[in-house]
This record gives C-alpha cells, structure tokens and sequence, in this order.
C-alpha cells in the first residue's frame, strides 16, 4: 500500500513572537514494513535555522528556529510511505507465556537489550499495583503473552469510551483508569502502564492510521489526525503493535512515524517561543490511499 | 578551659579525637593545648566571633518547607575537623580514583554501552533511573571528561576506616560553603591557623577555573571554526564562563552567588541565556556574547525545555543542542545526575579492576541493589541490621532503619520490596565516627561529641582530577544521629588538613604581565542584571524617602499640638499615603471628602507604618530592597552586603507595644544605614554601565518624588509652614545657613527646584540624568531616550522663579505634572530597550 499524508500544524499568537525554537518528531521511520518515498517540511515564516539528526531511538528529529517576528507558525509535513503486510497473525497463540517473557528481561536482560529502555516507569507513565492488577484481567497466569496483550487491547476497547473532551495531555494515567473515558494517547498510555507494571517491555508509538468514510462519501480532507498505538516485546518474536482504540493488531492501515516510551520522547511537534501571550492550535491531518 | 577531655562523652564509636585509651590523638594536641591554655570567657569570644561572622556576611541556606521565611544563618561550629596528612593523601588518591571511575561509567553508558552488553551493569541500573537522558546519548565531550564536578560523603566507620557513603554528581553543592568556613574559622583561630601549616583551598579553586578556561578556549575554537561570524578569541581574551544558577529561592543560591564572586564568572538564570545558531549566548547590555563554558546549578532534566523536562522554565532551550555540536561545555554534563544512584554502588569494585585495571581503592559501605533476586533476599533475612533507601532519586522514601520496625511496619516494608525490588537498596548500619562539638549558648558551652560525615570535592584538569584539600564537615545536630543533612538541620564544620610543608600564601588573582591584559570594563553585563540593579537603585532610594516621610510627619505628631499645625498638615498625610504608609480611600467619592486623622487615630496607624510586615509599611519596603539585594548579591562588595543585612535585622523581629519613640529611634537607625548604602553607590563601586543603571534608577525615583512632593505642596494654602519640605529632602541645614529666617515660598522653591550645586534639588537630579541618557544615546543606540527629560530639563531653566515660584501657581505645576508623566515614560521606555531580553520564555507541545 502506498500512502500520502499531510499534517498541517497552524499556532496563531495573541502578542507578536520574537524567537520560536521547534522540534519536531514528523519524519516517518524506515522499518521492516515500511519505506518513506519521500519527506518535505514545509514552515512559514520561514526558518533561520534548521537541522536533523536521528534520536536515541532512531527516529528522524527536525530541529529549526525562527527569528523574525510573527503572529502566526504554519508547519506543513507531507510525506509518502509503502507499506508491506506484516506477518504477525500465527505470533499470537504460539509467543511464549507472559511470566516467562518478563523472567527472561529481569534474568537475561544483556539478551535482550533492544527492550531494556521501555520496561521502566517515566515520569508521565507510572507504574502501580492498580494497573498492575488491571492488566490481570487479561493477563491470566501461563497465557501466551501476545495473546494476553491482544486480550487486554480488546479489553481497553471494550471498557473505555473515546472522548476528545474528557482528556488533555496532562491528564494522569490514574484519572484515565478511573474515569475510562480517554483518546488513542491515554489508551496508548494505559495499556504501556499496564504491561510495564508487570515488567513487561513495551514502547509508545506515534503515527497515523487511514479513516474509511462511512460508505457513499468521499475522504474529507483534513479530518484526520496524528494517531498513537503500543508496540509489545516478545523475545521470540520481537517487536508487534496492537492498536487499543481501534481494537486491532496493527497491519498495513497504520503509518508509524516515531516510537519511545512514551510520548513526551516523539510529540510530533514542541516549542519554545519568546513572547507571544496566549496561543491558539489548529492542526489538520489527511491520510490519503494513493493505491 | 582545663580538663576539656573530661566533659566528653563516650562510645563504641570511632572518635576522631580520643584514642582508644581515652588520650587525645597526636593530631589534636596543638588545638587542644589551645583550648586548655585559654580561659572560658576567650572561647566565648572565639564562638561569638564565628556566628557575628556568619550572620553579618549573610551566610544563609534555604530551606524549602521553612515558613518563616527563606532565609535560614548557616550553622557552623567553632571547632574544626582535623585530618593528619598520611590519611588525607589515602582519602585524596581514593576520592580521585573514584572521579575518574565515574566519568568513564558516565561516557560509556551515554556512549558505546559496553558495560551494559558485557553484562557489567544491570540495565535497570541505567533505564529505570530518571537521570537517565536519552537526549544525551552520543554527545562529545572535550578530553572525554563528561565529570567535571564531584563531590562524595565520606564516614568513618568503628575500625578507623573511611568509607564511602554516597555520590554526588548532579551539581555537587558545598565547596562554596567549604571555602566560607575556611574565611571565618581561620579568623577565629589566627595562630594555630598559622602554626599548623593547614593546606589552602584556594589553589583547588583556581585549577577549578584554570580548566574551565582551557575548556573555554576548546570551544571557542570550535566555535571560530565552525560557526559563521564567531572570531577565534584575542589574544589573553579569556572565555566566557558562567555559573547557571535556578535563582535566588534555590536552597543554595547564596554558595552560588559567593562563588560566582569568588571565581569571576557572571551569575546567570536561564533567562539570561539563548541558544541561536547552535551556540549559547549570553544576553548583555551590548548585545549577545557567545558563552563557552556553563557551570550548571540547575538539575540537568530541568536544563532544557526544548528537549528535556518541557514543564521547566529555568533552563535554556537548545543547551542540549549546543552541547551536541560542541558548542559548550556544560559542568557536569547533561545526564550526570545517572550516577546519583546508591544501586550503582556494589557494581563499581568489579567495574573498577575492569576499566581502571586497579582495586577501588576506598570501599563504599556494604550495598545491596534489590533487584537482584538474590540480593533481596539476603535483605529480606537481615532486615535488622540494614537501612533502606531509595534505589534512584526519583524514588521518594526517607532512609528506613530495620531496627526501629515493629513486626508489621516490617511486614508492609518487606511487601514493599517485592512489589518493586529494584527502587530500593539496603545499606549496612554504620556506627560512623564522632567529632568533637561545642554545645551549648553563652555561659553554658561544653564539650560535646556527635556524629560527623565528611563531604570531599574533586575537579577535573586536562591532567586528571584535582581534590579540595579539606571539605564540608557535618554533625547531626537533630535527634536521629544517623542520618546526617544540612536539610534536617545540621551544624557544619571547618576541615582542616594538616601539612608538613608550609603552605605558601595564595591568591586567586592572576599575574597581569602588560597593560594589555589591563581590564578598565566589566565585559559583561546581563539585562537581568541591569534591571535588578536599576530596581536596586529605586528601592534604595524609596526607602530612604518613606522614611524622611515618616520621621517628619511623627515628628510633627509629637512636636505640635493640633493648633499649632497648619494646612501643610492635610498634605504630609496625604503624602504618607500616597507612600502607602497610611492608608488611602478607597474611590473618589472617598478621596474628595477625606479629612486627616486626628492625632490618636493617627499615632497607631504611624507605628504600624514603621514596623507591620504585611502591611506595605518601611519594614516590608527594607525586606523588598534586602530581597533586591540580594539578587545582587555577587555585584556588591561584602561591606556593602553586611550594612544590607544589618538594616533587615532591624526590622525583621515583630515589635510588640512598640511606641512613637520607638518608631522614630528605628526610623533614625535606617535613615544611617541608607545613607551608608548612599554612600557605597556614590562611592564605593566602579563606575561602569551596572552603576549607571542603578543611578538612573535612584535619579528618576528620585526625581518622581520630587515632582509629587512639589506639586502636592504648591497646592497648600499660602500660610502653611514649610520647615517639613526642607526637612524630608534634606535640606534644612543647606537653608537655615543661607537664609536665617522662618522658611518662605520663593527662597524654598528655588532651592529645591533650581540650586543647581544642590543634589537634593530637581535642576542637579535632572541635569545627571540627561547627561547618563544622552550617554546612552551615544554608545547604546537607547534611540533619543533623553530627548523628552531634556526639553523638560531646558523648560525649568526657563522658568522665571518671581514669576512661577509661588504658591499655587498653575505654570509650575503644570511643569512638575508632565515632568512626572515623562519620568514614568523613562522607566517604561528603559525597560523595553534594555530589560524586555530577560522576558520569560513559553513552552508548548503538541
């Protein structure tokens, strides 16, 4: 599959912006999966600086500065991606049982240091007994771990309600258990607080996914948005990703950008800016199917 | 004071004093000869001399969670730590090992990792830290010294041995303090000082700053090559190196601030500070100045909003960035703060022969990391006997003794452990070392011994790391013995180590070879700095006229009865409140049918004026200038800074049936004070740009007073007695020996208006501050800032005194009216061309 996305980033100010330091986590990874066609960064008013480097984790990171004057930031992204199916379907029933998988990252961690920077608590995903104990649910003893992350995606999907408003991005994780009302960040979040407070390994990812419009009508443009899932660890199969607000393994729909530990390490863009006041954010996504 | 030894307390501990037969050990004999040859009441002095010492030099730590203000006198006991020379070197070689060990752990896990894939180094010990930055990984570092600061806490534990207890690295605090001890113990004991050949700090300081510098000159290097319109420094131009600090709430501003005197370096916030072209810069009066090396006080994840903690608003955004291309050097690097970390502690003897090829030479107490199975439990069996502390400081736990445990506390603390193994350690009970203390006030001191650690500091040079030849000494001073912090309230202490060389006398002051190396301008100065010190100047100068205000207008209370006073007495109190020493109606309706106070109505308002510390009386408006000060606290000599901190004493103990004589005897106090503070601004400090702006901040407060005062008396009717004019602008002496006659309206207002040879007059304030603007015209593209004051300035040389200097004269208050809207101009336009850099920065995320 070949797809074309645009993200669009406007941050209109009340009081004129002096200096406008951003970096940005927008650039698609090249993965097994996945092959960027091409990238273009797009910003007005236009950058007095501007550098890349490739982070910690590999994702690609923007970096630019603006110094003249303005009232309002536009950053387009606009990208093409292949996308090849990913065997993960059999992983399921066969992936080790779940207790093993978190033997073997405590005993044999030199083994398996490709996971070791996602089994920990961070400051904005905790790890309690609560989520712990949440994560028992579907985690029931010797179930095969991928089975039981597949169990606690579908688990999240059916407990919890999508609800842009019940959420911003400083909710903490235990308002969201609590209130089970959340978007695809909390969910993401909830499910790595879950696994990582049972010692399992796991890691935020950020990307998009395609919309179908309902049938009979055409692809709006812009009703898009960034989307984010969760990327499990089996030391049999590696890396899979499961999608808990869309009930789903994920397969050739999602379009990963960058991943971390959560995500304050890939928000697609952050800034610093001297003076400015108060800001308004309109952001428009279109993910279009080019074949 | 005979028979010291008798009045000590024994224990099974070590002493450091006593040996195991009870005699003094070899070490002590010269001070303990002293102490015995010398009558009790030379003690005492020796003691009282040690504490005015502390307080008049405003040695202070901020505590936090103190309600009683942020300021907090340090505690410093008289006797020091002494420490024979055999032992240092052991503690000195040991101390740089350990440095040197550390920096290698630090490169390599933000490097290549090898610890980690050889299995060395659990990786929970890395990833499960908040210290851990994964924006640092891969950042070069100048001679691979990532380490620059170290600091360690020493113990000594029953068998004479010193042990290490935990790691400092994050921004290693005390040195300052060290060297602060030093100044005033040395001075308590002048002779012994001399006789005992005790090693210096200061060289330590100054290998501190000679690496800095040639670090400093790496990156400007770097800079000149690689960065479009940087030039490579001149010739003997040193690098520009500042000291980071979170400001002045931060619980050890006041080290920063002695150090950043001490050591030269500009004292900055992150505000002072931005990052463009990938280099850091320092935000000045003239412009950007590219920084070269940053000694950071601020944690390292709070460092940078951009890439780090986003939340932060004390850091730069960029640092990391800078750091990245080489840039900075930044002391110790992004993501020292790893190594902070008790867990760490029972892997570095086996990384030591591994990466040094050597034993570690000084062993930390026995550790064991819980999440380590069989670590926890080996914890789990000898509870009793160990101590649980948090694995990494983002845990938050205090120190748990097993011993003090009931059978079910132990049970929750065991269930606790296995929840989450790995955010603990246990550490073995050490029965650490006493030191002698002397314990008590005034008449009652004796002889005590308490529980001592002993913090050790180390530097890194181009040549390996250079260790403080002494340190910060601390006895627990709260009930718990064991545990030992300055944020529980302990006392610090001296440490002396003994030489068998004499010990050259040293001085930080570099040689200057030719008038080339000739400095005639402090190079930097930061808009913030400007601004504090344009506040500074103001608040001096406010202070000084409330209390002129209230001295005469109590004076007037007491010295006349209600017949004798005039209309003149309506407006004294209205100027009180236009002071906000009294309080003012409330909206116009109010204010036009206000009448003064009668005499006891006023007389409590008065004394409340002088002493209520939440009202905006003269005792808050001393703390505002102290609190100014204090954010100047490295610009002002330590003269300057102890009148300071005599005048807020004045006012801080809350007076209880305080009278008017009371109020006037402190008011006449402060009115000495601020004169010397006059006196050092007028004559004391160099006259370069930060004077100016405080001088343009005394002037324009000043001269607003002085239009208010003018335009508020000119308003009064024709009769009223004009003493108290002369007297709250400090002119009465000036006319009385002109002019032997009951002061009248023309001879009055031409002096306060037009005496040109006057400094307490509105023609000499104005013409200073024409001619500082106009200054500022010329070399500071201020863009005409003095045109405005100027044509005031000409339009009162116009001014026909016959004609206009009479009472009620609509020329002449109409002059002090826009007189007084162009100085508040001044001040607004000042702070857009000069101060608005130091605005905050906003962060946001998507």
């Amino acid at each position: 599959m070949r797809y074309q996305v645009e993200h669009q980033t406007v941050y209109h100010y009340d009081t004129s912006v002096t200096q406008s330091q951003q970096l940005l986590h927008m650039m698609p990874r090249q993965t097994d999966f996945q092959h960027c066609v091409s990238y273009t960064l797009a910003c007005e008013p236009q950058p007095a600086e501007h550098s890349q480097r490739l982070d910690f984790f590999g994702n690609h990171n923007d970096y630019f500065t603006m110094l003249t004057p303005h009232q309002s930031l536009a950053v387009l992204s606009r990208f093409q991606v292949d996308i090849q199916p990913r065997p993960t379907m059999v992983a399921l029933t066969q992936s080790p049982a779940w207790e093993a998988a978190q033997a073997a990252l405590q005993l044999q961690a030199t083994k398996h240091l490709t996971a070791a920077p996602f089994i920990y608590a961070t400051a904005k995903v905790k790890c309690s007994e609560a989520l712990a104990s949440f994560a028992r649910h579907c985690f029931t003893p010797q179930r095969p771990l991928l089975e039981a992350a597949m169990a606690l995606t579908q688990h999240i999907y059916a407990e919890f309600e999508f609800d842009p408003q019940a959420t911003d991005i400083s909710t903490p994780l235990d308002e969201v258990l609590k209130g089970r009302r959340g978007v695809c960040q909390d969910f993401a979040h909830l499910m790595i607080g879950a696994l990582r407070s049972l010692g399992l390994a796991c890691r935020y990812v950020s990307g998009y996914i395609l919309t179908h419009p309902p049938a009979g009508q055409p692809r709006l443009v812009g009703a898009d948005a960034s989307h984010a899932w969760v990327s499990v660890y089996c030391p049999v199969y590696g890396w899979v990703d499961f999608d808990p607000t869309n009930n789903c393994l994920v397969q050739q729909d999602h379009i990963t950008v960058a991943w971390g530990r959560d995500f304050s390490d890939v928000s697609p863009m952050r800034g610093v800016v001297l003076g400015g006041g108060q800001q308004q954010l309109a952001v428009n996504v279109t993910v279009t199917p080019l074949e | 004071m005979p028979s010291v030894l008798n009045q000590l307390y024994f224990s099974d501990r070590y002493n450091e004093l006593l040996d195991s037969a009870g005699q003094a050990r070899p070490h002590w004999q010269a001070l303990l000869a002293q102490l015995e040859s010398e009558a009790p009441a030379t003690m005492r002095k020796r003691v009282e001399a040690v504490q005015r010492q502390v307080r008049d030099n405003g040695v202070t730590y901020n505590v936090y969670a103190d309600t009683h203000g942020v300021q907090r006198p340090w505690d410093l006991d008289v006797l020091p730590l002494i420490i024979p020379q055999d032992e240092w070197q052991h503690i000195s070689a040991s101390v740089a090992q350990r440095a040197t060990l550390l920096n290698h752990v630090l490169l390599d896990v933000y490097g290549e990792q090898h610890l980690l894939t050889s299995g060395q180094l659990p990786p929970a010990l890395i990833y499960g830290h908040n210290g851990f930055l994964p924006s640092s990984v891969g950042i070069p570092h100048y001679d691979n010294i990532a380490l620059h600061h170290y600091a360690v806490d020493l113990a000594r534990a029953p068998n004479g041995q010193w042990w290490v207890v935990s790691d400092r690295t994050q921004g290693p605090t005390g040195a300052g303090y060290a060297l602060e001890n030093r100044t005033i113990i040395s001075s308590a004991f002048p002779e012994l000082f001399r006789d005992l050949n005790i090693e210096r700090l200061s060289g330590f300081f100054a290998s501190m700053r000679d690496s800095l510098a040639h670090w400093g000159h790496r990156v400007a290097d770097n800079q000149a090559r690689t960065v479009p319109g940087i030039a490579a420094l001149g010739q003997g131009e040193p690098p520009l190196v500042v000291i980071l600090t979170p400001g002045p709430y931060n619980e050890t501003y006041h080290e920063q601030s002695f150090l950043a005197g001490y050591l030269g370096y500009p004292l900055v916030q992150g505000s002072d500070l931005t990052v463009r072209q990938g280099v850091v810069w320092l935000k000045t009066i003239a412009g950007l100045k590219p920084v070269h090396a940053i000694l950071r006080r601020i944690d390292d994840d709070y460092c940078d909003p951009l890439e780090l903690n986003a939340e932060s608003l004390l850091g730069v955004a960029g640092l990391t960035q800078a750091a990245r291309l080489g840039n900075v050097v930044i002391a110790n690097a992004l993501g020292a703060n790893l190594l902070q970390s008790g867990a760490l502690l029972g892997f570095l003897p086996h990384i030591c022969k591994s990466l040094l090829g050597e034993p570690l030479r000084m062993p930390s107490v026995a550790t064991w990391w819980c999440g380590e199975p069989a670590a926890l439990d080996y914890v789990i069996a000898h509870l009793d006997d160990l101590v649980i502390k948090p694995a990494y400081p983002q845990v938050r736990s205090s120190p748990i003794f097993g011993e003090d445990l009931n059978p079910s506390q132990k049970e929750s603390l065991i269930a606790k452990l296995r929840a989450q193994p790995d955010h603990y350690i246990a550490q073995e009970q050490v029965d650490i070392s006493h030191a002698p203390v002397l314990i008590g006030h005034q008449q009652q001191t004796h002889l005590g011994s308490l529980a001592v650690s002993l913090r050790v500091y180390a530097f890194a040079t181009p040549n390996g790391y250079a260790v403080l030849p002494g340190g910060l000494s601390r006895v627990a001073s709260g009930k718990d013995a064991r545990v030992v912090t300055m944020q529980r309230g302990g006392t610090s202490k001296d440490t002396w180590v003994l030489s068998h060389d004499s010990q050259p006398p040293f001085s930080l002051l570099r040689k200057t070879n030719s008038s080339q190396d000739l400095v005639r301008e402090n190079a930097y100065l930061s808009s913030r700095m400007a601004e504090n010190l344009f506040w500074y100047g103001r608040y001096s100068v406010r202070n000084l006229q409330k209390a002129m205000m209230l001295r005469a207008t109590i004076r007037a209370l007491v010295e006349y009865t209600p017949e004798m006073r005039d209309g003149e007495w309506k407006t004294m109190q209205s100027l009180c409140q236009w002071f906000d020493l009294l309080p003012s109606p409330e909206d116009e309706e109010a204010l036009a049918s206000w009448q003064p106070w009668t005499d006891d109505d006023l007389e409590p308002l008065l004394i409340e004026a002088v002493f209520s510390q939440q009202s905006s009386g003269l005792a808050t408006s001393v703390q505002q200038l102290f609190q100014q000060a204090f954010n100047l606290r490295e610009r002002i000599s330590n003269d300057h800074w102890r009148t300071v901190n005599v005048l807020s004493r004045l006012f801080i103990t809350r007076h209880q049936h305080a009278s008017l004589q009371d109020a006037l005897s402190h008011i006449e106090q402060a009115i000495n004070h601020f004169v010397t503070l006059t006196g050092f601004a007028m004559d004391w400090m160099t006259r370069d740009l930060g004077w100016r702006f405080m001088s343009l901040g005394r002037r324009i407060e000043r001269l607003q007073f002085m239009c208010v005062l003018l335009s508020r008396a000119i308003a009064m009717p024709q009769h009223s007695n004009l003493e108290w004019l002369l007297q709250v602008t400090n002119n009465l002496v000036t006319y009385r020996a002109r002019y032997a006659s009951q002061p009248e309206w023309l001879p009055v207002l031409d002096l306060l208006l037009m005496d040109a040879n006057n400094p307490n007059s509105v023609v000499f304030q104005m013409k200073g501050l024409v001619k500082y603007l106009e200054e500022m015209d010329a070399q500071d593209n201020a863009g005409g800032i003095a045109s405005e004051l100027n044509d005031c300035w000409q339009a009162l040389l116009q001014l026909d005194p016959d004609q206009c200097f009479t009472v009620g004269n609509a020329t002449l208050a109409a002059w002090l009216n826009q007189t007084y809207a162009v100085t508040l101009n001044l001040s607004d336009r000042l702070s857009l061309r000069f101060f608005s850099y130091a605005s905050p920065l906003v962060t946001h995320r998507q």
